[in-house]
């Protein structure tokens, strides 16, 4: 039984992409049907240009719809303006397979930037929060430290402590455990498990790590543009077992 | 109190600007250097325009007088036809006028004993009337009376060391000029402009003495004072009433200054070449501006992609790069005024222009440092839009 859209974090139908222009002009995804609930982890699998970084940089909001209906969070964003994009993006987190901090900022500066985009209410108390995201990462001692002081690893907790500071509605995360040993990425992605738990969090990943997928609810596979297989992960309840896509 | 914290609590914001140009120290000390440089460059130029309008008015604002009659076709002091001294009795005759004086105005070479030529504006004036108001003069006008006397600006640059002190102290000093031996007769304290290293004033027979090619009834220019009560400008209206235009025009003392001081400016090459001084000097700063930001910009692309992607607006990545300017204007100008104070004292010293920094110009080029910077960082915000939160996955 499909989950109903009002439990839904996302919800696509039709979505189709493409890139370039003229003759030139490629689809990069064909009609994809897809409805995620909320507080879940789901993973997408898929080679190398089957669509699935399309279909994430889609559903967080940083493209444009071209064509299909879109809806994240209660937001429309098929015809969205820059302003209703960033606003979504705003209630999501982000976590890139490269680190992507500031160079010139501390760890403790670089999570803040996660808390400044919500304004300066947001800020009271910051820094215990952030410290204690930090601590919680494993990264105590190195909240004033440059990125350039910071090991590979290390950057990439900082980049996800940056992503989950401002308590993100859902994470979208591309390879984010790439970087980290076995320990540190179970680390995180249980942190993250805890929050779709405790705070109705929603995760869709991009991985091919097979440890993660092991806590997966949900796992999607893509090629060509497509969502080819829709299974249950080995952490699924029984509702997500009952399936999720329409 | 840093400075991290101090710019925090202005813009009410981690101060990303600042941290990104103090995180490389050598970039952004040749960026201060440059923004620097460009102050220094229109300092000095704003100085030497500055020193150019102040030399020209010197001897304005010594005249005793209130209206200044001279030749329809004059642009400066020293140029333009004579003023027929017929003029000065049909001025003398106008309301408001209350006396009238001529004013013989030529170049005089003053050679040095090592061979150099001093340049002297000479002024010849009737040393039975008040021409000037400059103390020295008014005191050494019954020396004039005697033929070949001559007082001496004191500020004549490149005089022969102590020469003045030796005067001042009684010694009495001759030079040849044209022919005939002057000897000073007093000193007094005008200073020289860009063109003449000083000034001289002789009687009206002595100048004409000196110049005999001048004639006695056509002097340069006729000064005239105001009866008690008078308004200036309505008697200068009036006298260019009764004045024919083809031949003299009337103005009030302020007029003829500032007709000098626009022509000097707007017309002579040396006045269009320290405007375009400026006109260059803000071009190198808003180049090495625009160069530094971009540069940064170029440098932090992911960065502000990644916070694109996190939800920051547009106005938050304009107000880096704008707070990015205002660090470098305002750190950049406090050096640049600096040098400038000393490079002003340096060329006062060697050149005896009246070079001084003035309240209003180093603001005017404070704040026009702050608008060279936010016209670089507004140049430099285009590279933004490259800044795509979808390429960073």
């Amino acid at each position: 039984m499909a989950a109903p859209d009002s439990e839904a974090a996302i919800v696509a139908r039709g979505l189709s992409h493409w890139f370039g222009a003229g003759e030139a002009r490629k689809q990069a995804l064909f009609g994809v049907d897809v409805t995620i609930r909320r507080g879940k982890l789901t993973v997408l699998l898929g080679a190398s240009g089957s669509g699935k970084t399309t279909l994430l940089t889609l559903l967080g909001g940083l493209r444009h719809v071209q064509e299909g209906d879109v809806r994240v969070l209660g937001l429309q964003l098929a015809g969205a303006d820059e302003a209703t994009l960033a606003s979504l993006r705003r209630r999501v987190g982000f976590i890139f397979q490269a680190h992507n901090l500031h160079d010139s900022l501390t760890a403790m500066q670089n999570v803040r930037m996660g808390l400044e985009v919500h304004g300066r209410a947001a800020l009271r108390d910051w820094e215990r929060g952030a410290a204690h995201l930090l601590g919680l990462l494993g990264l105590a001692d190195r909240l004033d430290y440059l990125p350039a002081k910071l090991s590979g690893g290390q950057k990439q907790r900082v980049a996800v402590a940056r992503a989950l500071i401002g308590n993100p509605e859902i994470v979208f995360a591309d390879e984010p455990t790439a970087a980290l040993d076995r320990d540190s990425a179970l680390n995180v992605v249980d942190m993250l498990k805890r929050l779709g738990r405790a705070r109705g969090t929603t995760t869709l990943m991009v991985t091919h790590d097979s440890k993660i997928m092991d806590r997966a609810d949900r796992i999607l596979t893509m090629e060509d543009g497509r969502i080819v297989e829709d299974r249950a992960g080995p952490a699924a309840d029984h509702d997500s077992r009952a399936g999720g896509v329409p | 109190m840093s400075v991290a914290a101090a710019l925090e609590r202005l813009i009410g914001r981690l101060p990303i600007g600042w941290l990104q140009l103090a995180h490389s120290p050598v970039r952004f000390s040749a960026a201060l250097a440059g923004v620097a440089f460009a102050v220094i460059l229109i300092l000095m130029q704003l100085g030497f325009m500055g020193a150019l309008i102040d030399s020209v008015k010197v001897p304005y604002q010594h005249f005793a007088a209130d209206i200044v009659i001279s030749a329809s076709d004059m642009n400066t002091l020293a140029d333009g036809g004579p003023a027929p001294r017929q003029r000065m009795y049909e001025a003398l005759a106008v309301e408001g006028v209350a006396s009238a004086t001529p004013l013989y105005f030529a170049k005089l070479d003053w050679k040095q004993p090592d061979g150099t030529i001093r340049s002297l504006d000479t002024f010849g004036v009737d040393p039975a009337a008040r021409a000037f108001r400059t103390p020295g003069i008014e005191a050494g006008r019954a020396a004039l009376m005697l033929s070949d006397a001559a007082l001496i600006d004191r500020r004549t640059r490149n005089a022969p060391k102590g020469l003045f002190d030796r005067i001042a102290a009684g010694e009495t000093y001759r030079f040849e000029a044209k022919g005939r031996t002057l000897t000073i007769a007093g000193l007094f304290e005008m200073g020289g402009g860009f063109v003449s290293d000083g000034y001289l004033v002789v009687s009206d027979q002595t100048f004409l003495k000196l110049f005999p090619q001048r004639a006695a009834g056509a002097p340069n220019h006729i000064l005239l004072t105001l009866a008690q009560g008078a308004d200036a400008a309505a008697t200068a209206a009036r006298l260019r009433q009764a004045l024919p235009a083809y031949d003299v025009v009337a103005r009030t003392v302020a007029e003829a200054m500032a007709k000098e001081v626009s022509f000097q400016t707007t017309q002579r090459p040396v006045g269009i070449v320290f405007g375009f001084g400026v006109v260059i000097g803000a071009m190198v700063g808003i180049i090495i501006v625009y160069q530094v930001l971009s540069t940064d910009v170029a440098d932090h692309i992911r960065e502000y992609a990644t916070f694109k992607a996190m939800g920051y607006p547009q106005r938050f990545f304009l107000g880096v790069v704008f707070e990015e300017a205002f660090v470098l204007a305002v750190l950049g100008f406090l050096p640049g005024l600096v040098v400038s104070l000393g490079l002003y004292k340096l060329v006062n010293i060697v050149t005896a222009l009246p070079l001084a920094m003035t309240a209003p110009r180093a603001v005017g080029v404070f704040l026009g440092t702050l608008a060279m910077c936010a016209v670089s960082g507004a140049i430099a915000t285009r590279k933004l839009a490259r800044a795509d939160p979808a390429e960073l996955f």
